[in-house]
């Protein structure tokens, strides 16, 4: 199973090898400690399975993107990552340190920017942690801000900045950029991978677009009626390399979607975004 | 166009002139004796006796008991009012035992208790305060529990998410999230605590403005009547102002402010 880490040999470019395609629900070996770990993890409100068996690890620096279909359960498992949900009776392994964004900032609009991001820091350099967090982001210029001034793209960098200053080991984005325009997405995107190879947490993303996920992931989970119905790992690197991979992997995510995702031009967004990046 | 008519058309458009136009008619009735002075002294006899009153200290020595009065009351009303709010607010139990409370206080005019709280109080200082207190808990209760209550469950998720401990939570996201209620809350005791200033000086006072009222009215003293009426509605200016200065420096954060 350690083949899921290390490129495969190139081959047949019919038969990409750089995509290893499983269907199997069964969990991925890792190699390392997995930071996140869930087995037979069943979560149900009243008489509605929302989840059901489902297993799943999350190595150290992991980057793995949850694709689903709304009312899948891809919010509940990421709220049972967060810590957010009861657990009790589950074997669930979380890590200490998390950090969520959500698809709405949830910045305290009472709170200047930077307060935001100093918010529960409890050592003393908190207004310089925050600082420097804004800069990583490119916001070190509206540190005394009020929240509600700031655009959608800029909400959406405070909080990845506020999430990021807690150096967590598991950043969980919860669907972050589905409310803006696709251009301000697109840079958000490289923020997010260039956070992440910085900090490298492990990256927990859910998303309901194809080609987000196809542009960002190490690993993408698909979730279908609270089981985990297929896994693609890609170890093609970021950028114009995984943009020649995108149109069969994206292809094979809708079908076992059942091509309920909107269709968009093969590979669109993955072209822009690898045309963005030098 | 003439100066005239650019004269006729501001007057149209001013708000001022209607008031004015009526003490103007006031004044010349008065004058021409169409109105008694014991019905309704003319304006400028009581801008004549507002003078005079200041100047003697009759007018800021009851005022200032007055004052003292609504102080006292609202101190112990609004604290009373946010101590059972935060209790009912943050705690199911507490919501189980305030809030039934508050609502059967909520249908008890205060003024009804009046007869009450002489009998128990006596008619010095005491039930007066105790009325304004009274009456001056439930607008600030019942608005920041509401407050409370309306805090947006997703910042509190946020919060949670990041680890903060509950007290935290309170302190960063519930307490700041219910301000604007609160505030709005205390306008209304501001107002109601006037209102009740008004009657629960008519108990038997020897001092205070309802004091002057009662004594002018048994004198037929028109002009000092209408002096305290004036000071009652500037009372009620001044304590909206306040309320109006405290948000302006707490809510900086609001969209209509931030715009400005």
């Amino acid at each position: 199973m350690n083949l899921l880490r290390e490129p495969a040999p190139r081959k047949d470019p019919a038969v990409d090898a750089r995509l290893n395609h499983f269907t199997s629900p069964a969990a991925p070996a890792v190699t390392s400690e997995p930071v996140v770990s869930l087995r037979d993890f069943t979560r149900r409100f009243g008489d509605n399975t929302i989840i059901s068996g489902l297993n799943l690890q999350i190595a150290a620096g992991e980057f793995v993107i949850l694709l689903g279909r709304s009312g899948s359960g891809k919010t509940t498992l990421l709220r049972t990552l967060a810590g957010l949900d009861p657990v009790e009776g589950q074997d669930v392994t979380i890590p200490g340190s998390r950090a969520v964004v959500f698809q709405d900032a949830r910045l305290l609009p009472w709170k200047k920017v930077w307060r935001n991001v100093a918010l529960g820091l409890k050592r003393g350099n908190a207004r310089q942690l925050a600082e420097e967090a804004l800069q990583e982001v490119g916001l070190g210029h509206r540190l005394e801000a009020w929240p509600l001034t700031l655009s959608g793209g800029e909400a959406q960098r405070v909080a990845l900045a506020r999430a990021l200053v807690r150096e967590p080991q598991l950043l969980l984005l919860d669907e972050p950029f589905a409310a803006l325009d696709a251009l301000t997405r697109l840079r958000m995107h490289e923020l997010v991978l260039s956070l992440w190879r910085r900090h490298r947490p492990a990256v927990l993303m859910v998303t309901h677009d194809v080609d987000e996920a196809i542009a960002l992931a190490d690993r993408i989970v698909l979730l279908d009626g609270g089981k985990i119905v297929a896994q693609e790992r890609i170890t093609a690197s970021r950028g114009p390399e995984r943009a020649t991979v995108a149109a069969p992997l994206r292809k094979r995510l809708l079908d076992a979607l059942g091509g309920l995702v909107e269709e968009r031009p093969a590979g669109e967004i993955v072209a822009l975004h690898a045309g963005a990046r030098p | 166009m003439s100066p005239f008519t650019r004269l006729a058309r501001s007057l149209g458009s001013a708000r001022w002139l209607s008031p004015l136009l009526l003490l103007a008619v006031l004044e010349a009735g008065s004058r021409s004796g169409l109105i008694p002075e014991r019905t309704l002294a003319a304006p400028s006899q009581v801008l004549a006796t507002l003078w005079a009153m200041t100047v003697s200290g009759e007018l800021t020595d009851n005022l200032a008991v007055s004052f003292l009065r609504i102080i006292a009351g609202l101190a112990i009303g609004v604290t009373t009012g946010i101590v059972l709010a935060l209790v009912a607010g943050l705690s199911r139990q507490g919501e189980v035992a305030v809030d039934p409370l508050m609502q059967i206080k909520r249908t008890i005019p205060t003024l009804a208790l009046t007869p009450l709280f002489i009998v128990w109080f006596g008619i010095g200082e005491t039930p007066k305060i105790a009325l304004i207190a009274f009456a001056s808990i439930f607008p600030v209760y019942l608005n920041l529990y509401g407050g409370i209550r309306g805090i947006d469950v997703r910042l509190l998720e946020g919060a949670r998410s990041l680890g903060l401990s509950r007290a935290a939570q309170v302190w960063h996201v519930i307490l700041p999230g219910a301000l604007p209620a609160l505030l709005v809350g205390l306008r209304y005791s501001l107002s109601v605590s006037v209102l009740v200033l008004v009657v629960a000086e008519q108990i038997n006072a020897t001092a205070g403005l309802g004091y002057l009222i009662n004594n002018a009215r048994d004198f037929m003293r028109t002009d000092i009547i209408l002096v305290c009426l004036m000071v009652y509605a500037v009372l009620g200016l001044a304590a909206d102002g306040l309320v109006r200065a405290v948000e302006s420096r707490a809510l900086v954060w609001r969209p209509s402010i931030v715009s400005q």
